[in-house]
C-alpha cells in the first residue's frame, strides 16, 4: 500500500510543539508513513521529536483563518500540541494523522518496517517454545504430556500448537473437550507448583447452556487433574449470578452434581467495556488541573480502577493460597478465557514462582500467558483512554495486569528482578510499538501475518545487555517464598508513574532511582 | 504502684485487627510505665510494649464466648484488640491502665532514666540553640537584630527570651504592639532569607475588631517592611478562612486593614482550626478501623474525612510563603489566631522549602526547637499529655509531620532524614520520655541529643543538597494515605519489604568492608609490605554519627586503595567476607 497517497502534506515550516515539561519549542513537522517528525534547529544544536502514529488514540483540530491547532492524546497517556500555520496544511496534516494512525491491516504496520541496524530478523523470535518450557519442568513429566492436538491450531485457534495436559488424557479426548469448552480453551496446566505437585490450570467456561448439557470428557479430564489428591477448585472469575445467566447464551460453569471433587469459588472481576469505562474515567481525572483534593478522591473513586487492581489482586491472593496453603489444585476461568482467567493466574504465579520474578522469568511469562495463551492484543489495544471511537473489543486487562503487578513490586521492592521503568515501557509498547510482539490477537494470527519472521521481538530487545541493566531492579534479592501481598485499601496506591506520568513532575524520583542504583552498585563493589 | 491492681496475666489473646488469622496468645505484664505482652504461641520471644502516656483510650467491651475483649488505642496510632479470659482480671488491667494513661504529675519523662551522668544530661539540653540558627542566618545585620526585650516574658508569655526584630522599631512600638497583638504575640522573625533579604516573621491576630488602630502596629509591620528595602510592599497572611477571621472581629479581635497599614498586601489562605482537624483525624481514624473495606468504602471514608484536604491546604500556605520570599522577594507576615498553630505549621514548612538546612536530622531539631517549642506550641494540650480540656487535644504537629513527609514522598533525595525519623520524633512528642515536648515553652532539649546519636538509622543514604528552593508543584495531587504512621502497628499493611532498611544493611557492610581494608592496610604498613603513603586514607566512617559527607569521603578515599598491588591482595583476602558478617577481626588478626 501507499502511504504517500494519504500525505497531501508532507512538511510544514514553523510549526510550533507544545508538550508536558517542555519549552514550546519551533521548527519543521513532517508527515511520513507511520511517524510525525518534528525536527527544531536551535543555531548549532539541533533537535528531532519522533512520534509513532500508532500511538495517536484520538486528535482534536482547531483550524482558523491562517492558522490551526491540533491537539494529539497518544496512547501512553501523553497529549501534545501543534500550532500549524496555514489552514490547509493543518486539516491536511490532521487528516494524514487520522488516517495513518488508525491502520488496521497488520501488515502495514511499523514493526514490518522497523529494520534497526543493531538488530537482525535472523535473531530468535520469542523467549521459548512450549516445548521448551515442558522440557524444562522434570518433575511433572511423569502426570503430565506435551499434546500437539492443537499443531494446525484446528482444536482451538487461540492456543499454541503445543500445550500440557494430564499423561491420562489421550488427543482424542482432548478434541471432545474442546468442543464443550467455548472457543475451543479446554482446561491446560498453566503452572506447576514444585513443592507440592499442585497445579494451576486455565480454560474457557464450559458450554452447559440452558439445559445442564454434560461432557464426559471434560469431567474425565479434570479428574485426572486432581487424582488421588482428593479435592480441586475452579475460581470462576465471573459471580455467581452472571455465572447462572451464561447458561442462557450457551455456556455455564460446572455444577457440583457432574463434578464432584472440584468446589467452585466465584469472584468477580471486571473486563470488556466496564475496564474500558474505568480507564478512561481515570485518565479523565488525572489529566484535570482543575479540581481539589476532595474532588479528586472522588474521581478517583468514581473511576473505580483502584477496585479493579484490588480485586485482581485479591482474587489471585485466593488462588494462590488454594495452592499453597490447602495444598489445592484449582482451574480458573471466567467465560472466554482471554482475559481475566490469565490476569489472575499469571499473578498467582507471580506470588508463588520466584522464577517469574526475574526479569527474563518475567518476560517469560507474559509470553507464556499472554501472548501463546491467546490474550486478543490487537483488539483489546486498539485504543486507549482518550479515543473518541465506539469502543468495540477495548479492555485495558493487560494495564491492570501491569499495575497489579507494579502494586506487588512496591511491597516486595526486593523481591522482583525487574523495574518499574519496565512496566512503563510494556504498557506503552502493549499501544504502539516498534516491535512486533503485540501484534494480533493469538499465535496463530500472528504465524499467518509473518510477524515471527518480518518484525522484531520486543522481548529479545529488552534483555539484551545494553537495555537489561536499564529494566533490572538494583536492590533485587532473590527468595524462594512467596510474597503475599496486602489487599487492604490502605496498602493500595494509584500508580502515579503510569497515570500521573505527564502531569505530576517525577524528575526527583527518577532521579532517586538513578541515585539508588548507583549507591547499590557502589555498595556492592565494595564489599 | 499502688495502681497496679493485676500485674500479669496469662492466656491473654491478641487479636489482628483486620484479618480473622488466629490470634497470638501469651501474658500482659503491667509495669509502671509499660503495658508489656509476650507471646508464648510462637517459638521466637515476641514482645508487644505500649507505654502508659501512649494510651489514648481503654475500652472494656461486652463479655464474649473468647473472652472480655479489651481495646487499646495510643496517640501514635498502635491500635491493641486484646481478650482476657477472666471478665475479673480484664476489669483490673481496665481499670489500671485507665488510672496509669492519665498521669497527674509523674509524666514518664521524669522516670526516664537513659543511663546518663548528669554533665551528659546537661549537654544533651545545650545541643540544640535556636539563637545559633538566628547567627546563621546571618543576625544581627542591618536590618535585624535580636532583642532581650522578653527576658522576663513580661512581653509575651508565651514567646521565647531572645526575639527577632527589625532594627529601626524602637521599644515604644514594639511594646504597643504587643497591646494590640493576642496574647501580646508580637510580629517576630521566624526566617531570615539572606539571599533576597526577605523575612518570614509571625504574630498572632490584632486586637482591631470591628474599627480599632494601632499606630505602634502600623509602625512595626512598617519597620519589617523596610527591613527589605529592596521591596514595595509586604505580604500579611491570615492562615485562616475567611469567615472565621470575620467572626473574630466581633470579639474585638479580626485581621489587618488594608486600608490602615501602607504597603501590604492582605492574603487568606484558609487553614481550618483545631477543632476541624481533631474531627478530620477522628474520621480518618474510623476510615483506618474498618475491618474489610471495599476500595470504594475506603477512597469515599477517606474523602470524608477531609484530612488531606487539610495537609494539602497547610502544604499550600508553606508553599505561598516560600514563594512569595523566593520568587517575589517579598517579606511576609503570618498569623493565625493565637498564632501558635497553624502559623507554626506554615512557617515551619515555608523554611523546609526554602532552607536545606532543615532537611538535614540536625537542621530538623532546629526548627521544631526554634518554631514549635520556643514559639509556644501548647505540646502539653495539644497532644493530651495530662488530663485536661479535650477540646484543646488537636493533632497540629502530626499534620507538619505529615506535610513533611509528603514533601519527601516527592523529593526522595531532597532530605537527609527518613520516614523513620519523622516517625521518631512525632512518636517522641506523644510519648514524653523525653523533656522536650513537655510544658508550652522552651526548656528542655534532650531528646535531640538522644536522636542524633542514633542519627546512622536515620539517614537517607542518597541525600545530597541539590536545590536551595524546592520547587513544589502547585497541582500536586494528595491521595496518598500515609500508611507508615496510620497503621505503622499493622505490620502486615505496609511494604513487607523496606528499601531503606536494605540501604542501611548494605552500606553498612560497605562501611565494615573498608574498615577492615583500612585495618588491613595499617597491617599491612606495619609489616612493611606496603609503604605508609603518610597521608589518611580510607579513615573508617564514624559509626555513631555518620554524615553524608563523611560517606562521600570514605569512598573517595577508598578509591586510590584500590589501585595498589599490596591492596589487591587485601582484596582478595576480602572477598570470601563479602556477604557474611561474621568475619571479623579475627581473620585480620591472623
Amino acid at each position: 500500500m501507499e502511504f504517500s497517497e494519504h500525505i497531501k502534506t508532507a512538511n510544514v515550516e514553523d510549526v510550533v510543539l507544545r508538550r508536558p515539561f517542555h519549552p514550546p519549542m519551533q521548527g519543521t513537522l513532517c508527515v511520513t508513513g507511520h511517524h510525525l517528525l518534528f525536527s527544531n534547529r536551535d543555531g548549532d544544536s539541533s533537535r528531532l521529536v519522533l512520534l509513532l502514529l500508532r500511538n495517536i488514540d484520538a486528535i482534536e483540530k482547531r483550524p482558523s483563518v491562517s492558522s490551526g491547532t491540533i491537539t494529539l492524546k497518544c496512547k501512553d497517556l501523553c497529549v501534545l500540541q501543534l500550532d500549524i500555520p496555514g489552514m490547509e496544511e493543518c486539516l491536511n496534516i490532521a487528516r494524514s494523522i487520522e488516517y495513518l494512525s488508525s491502520l488496521d491491516i497488520v501488515s502495514d504496520m511499523y514493526p514490518f518496517f522497523y529494520r534497526p541496524l543493531k538488530l537482525s530478523l535472523q535473531d530468535q523470535w520469542g523467549l521459548s517454545s512450549p516445548e521448551q518450557n515442558y522440557a524444562q519442568m522434570e518433575e511433572l513429566q511423569d502426570r503430565w504430556r506435551l499434546s500437539h492436538v492443537n499443531k494446525d491450531y484446528s482444536v482451538c485457534p487461540s492456543y499454541p500448537p503445543a500445550v500440557i495436559v494430564p499423561h491420562s488424557i489421550d488427543d482424542e479426548t482432548l478434541v471432545k473437550v474442546a468442543k464443550f469448552r467455548q472457543g475451543g480453551r479446554f482446561p491446560v496446566l498453566c503452572y506447576y507448583h514444585r513443592k507440592n505437585g499442585m497445579v494451576i490450570m486455565r480454560s474457557s467456561q464450559p458450554l452447559t447452556g440452558a439445559n445442564r448439557k454434560r461432557c464426559r470428557e471434560d469431567e474425565l479430564l479434570l479428574q485426572a487433574v486432581i487424582d488421588g489428591s482428593g479435592l480441586g477448585y475452579i475460581i470462576d472469575t465471573r459471580s455467581n449470578q452472571q455465572a447462572q445467566q451464561a447458561r442462557m447464551t450457551g455456556g455455564g460453569f460446572e455444577s457440583k452434581s457432574s463434578y464432584s471433587c472440584w468446589k467452585r469459588l466465584h469472584r468477580q472481576l471486571e473486563r470488556g467495556k466496564v475496564l474500558q469505562e474505568s480507564l478512561i474515567k481515570l485518565v479523565e481525572a488525572c489529566g484535570d488541573h482543575s479540581h481539589s483534593v476532595d474532588r479528586w478522591l472522588s474521581k478517583l473513586e468514581n473511576s473505580k480502577w483502584l477496585s479493579h487492581v484490588h480485586t485482581a489482586l485479591a482474587t489471585a491472593g485466593l488462588l494462590a493460597e488454594c495452592v499453597e496453603r490447602d495444598g489445592h489444585s484449582v482451574l480458573v476461568h471466567g467465560s472466554e478465557g482471554t482475559d481475566a482467567t490469565l490476569l489472575v493466574s499469571s499473578l498467582a504465579q507471580l506470588i508463588l514462582d520466584p522464577n517469574t520474578r526475574t526479569l527474563d522469568g518475567f518476560l517469560g511469562l507474559l509470553e507464556r500467558e499472554w501472548l501463546l495463551a491467546g490474550h486478543p492484543f490487537q483488539h483489546r489495544c486498539a485504543h486507549s483512554a482518550y479515543s473518541h471511537a465506539r469502543l468495540r473489543l477495548e479492555a485495558p486487562v493487560f494495564v491492570l495486569l501491569l499495575d497489579c503487578v507494579w502494586q506487588l513490586a512496591r511491597q516486595f521492592p526486593l523481591a522482583m528482578g525487574f523495574s518499574e521503568p519496565l512496566l512503563l515501557r510494556l504498557a506503552r509498547e502493549v499501544y504502539a510499538s516498534d516491535y512486533g510482539t503485540f501484534l494480533c490477537n493469538s499465535d496463530q494470527e500472528r504465524c499467518a501475518a509473518g510477524v515471527k519472521e518480518r518484525t522484531h521481538c520486543l522481548f529479545q530487545f529488552l534483555l539484551k545487555p545494553s537495555e537489561r541493566e536499564h529494566y533490572s531492579n538494583p536492590l533485587y534479592e532473590p527468595t524462594e517464598l512467596a510474597i503475599w501481598p496486602s489487599i487492604q485499601p490502605q496498602s493500595l496506591q494509584l500508580w502515579r508513574g503510569l497515570f500521573l506520568r505527564w502531569t505530576q513532575h517525577a524528575v526527583h524520583l527518577e532521579k532517586a532511582q538513578e541515585e539508588l542504583r548507583n549507591l547499590v552498585i557502589e555498595c556492592r563493589g565494595a564489599s | 504502684m499502688e495502681h497496679i491492681l493485676t500485674p500479669k496475666v496469662e492466656e491473654v489473646k491478641l487479636l489482628d485487627r483486620y484479618t480473622a488469622k488466629k490470634p497470638a496468645i501469651g501474658t500482659l505484664y503491667l509495669t509502671a510505665t509499660h503495658l508489656i505482652f509476650v507471646e508464648t504461641s510462637c517459638n521466637t520471644r515476641k514482645e508487644t510494649w505500649m507505654l502508659h502516656h501512649l494510651i489514648a483510650t481503654v475500652e472494656k467491651l461486652p463479655l464474649t464466648a473468647m473472652g472480655c475483649p479489651l481495646h487499646i488505642s495510643c496517640k501514635n496510632f498502635h491500635v491493641a484488640h486484646f481478650v482476657i479470659s477472666s471478665e475479673r482480671d480484664c476489669q483490673n488491667v481496665h481499670q489500671s491502665l485507665v488510672r496509669l494513661s492519665q498521669p497527674v504529675e509523674e509524666l514518664y519523662a521524669f522516670l526516664y532514666n537513659p543511663k546518663q551522668d548528669e554533665d551528659e544530661r546537661r549537654n544533651g539540653w545545650g545541643f540544640i540553640d535556636s539563637a545559633m540558627d538566628f547567627k546563621r542566618m546571618g543576625l544581627p545585620n542591618e536590618f535585624w537584630e535580636m532583642t532581650d526585650l522578653n527576658k522576663n516574658y513580661e512581653l509575651c508569655s508565651t514567646y521565647h527570651s531572645e526575639l527577632g526584630i527589625p532594627k529601626t522599631a524602637s521599644k515604644g512600638t514594639v511594646f504597643g504592639s504587643a497591646k494590640f497583638r493576642s496574647r501580646g504575640r508580637i510580629p517576630t522573625l521566624s526566617y531570615y532569607h539572606k539571599e533576597s533579604n526577605a523575612a518570614i516573621c509571625r504574630c498572632s491576630q490584632p486586637l482591631s475588631g470591628l474599627s480599632a488602630r494601632c499606630v505602634e502596629d502600623e509602625e512595626m509591620l512598617q519597620a519589617i517592611s523596610r527591613a527589605n528595602p529592596k521591596s514595595t510592599f509586604m505580604y500579611v497572611v491570615d492562615t485562616r478562612p475567611k469567615l472565621n477571621a470575620m467572626a473574630n472581629r466581633a470579639a474585638g479581635k479580626g485581621y489587618e486593614n488594608e486600608d490602615n497599614y501602607s504597603n501590604i498586601c492582605f492574603q487568606f489562605v484558609g487553614i481550618e482550626n483545631i477543632h476541624v482537624m481533631r474531627n478530620s483525624l477522628q474520621k480518618l481514624l474510623e476510615v483506618c478501623a474498618m475491618k474489610s473495606p471495599t476500595m470504594s468504602d475506603y477512597l469515599t471514608g477517606l474523602e470524608n474525612s477531609g484530612w488531606l484536604r487539610h495537609i494539602k491546604a497547610v502544604m499550600d500556605a508553606g508553599v505561598f510563603l516560600a514563594k512569595a520570599v523566593a520568587e517575589d522577594k517579598a517579606s511576609v507576615l503570618v498569623h493565625c489566631s493565637d498564632g501558635w498553630d497553624r502559623t507554626a505549621q506554615v512557617c515551619s514548612l515555608a523554611s523546609i522549602l526554602l532552607d536545606p538546612f532543615y532537611r538535614t536530622i540536625k537542621g530538623l531539631m532546629v526548627l521544631i526547637e526554634k518554631e514549635w517549642i520556643s514559639m509556644g506550641h501548647k505540646f502539653t494540650q495539644r497532644c493530651g499529655h495530662v488530663d485536661g480540656d479535650p477540646k484543646e487535644v488537636s493533632p497540629v504537629f502530626t499534620q507538619f509531620i505529615e506535610c513533611l513527609w509528603n514533601l519527601m514522598e516527592q523529593y526522595p533525595c531532597g532530605f537527609e532524614y527518613n520516614e523513620k525519623y519523622l516517625l521518631e520524633i512525632h512518636n517522641h512528642v506523644y510519648s514524653c520520655q523525653f523533656g522536650n515536648f513537655i510544658g508550652n515553652c522552651q526548656r528542655e532539649r534532650e531528646e535531640m541529643r538522644h536522636l542524633i546519636s542514633f542519627s546512622l538509622v536515620y539517614f537517607f543514604q542518597t541525600f545530597e543538597i541539590v536545590f536551595n528552593l524546592i520547587e513544589y508543584q502547585l497541582h500536586y495531587l494528595f491521595d496518598r494515605f500515609w500508611c507508615g504512621m496510620y497503621n505503622h502497628f499493622d505490620k502486615g499493611m505496609q511494604p513487607k519489604q523496606s528499601i531503606l532498611d536494605h540501604l542501611l544493611t548494605i552500606t553498612q557492610k560497605k562501611a565494615e568492608g573498608e574498615k577492615k581494608m583500612t585495618d588491613l592496610q595499617i597491617l599491612a604498613v606495619m609489616d612493611g609490605v606496603l609503604a605508609d603513603q603518610g597521608s589518611p586514607t580510607g579513615t573508617p566512617p564514624e559509626q555513631t554519627s555518620l554524615s553524608p559527607v563523611s560517606v562521600s569521603h570514605t569512598a573517595e578515599n577508598a578509591k586510590p586503595l584500590m589501585n595498589g598491588a599490596a591492596v589487591e591482595e587485601a582484596e582478595i583476602e576480602l572477598v570470601p567476607t563479602a556477604g557474611s558478617e561474621k568475619m571479623e577481626p579475627v581473620a585480620i588478626e591472623n
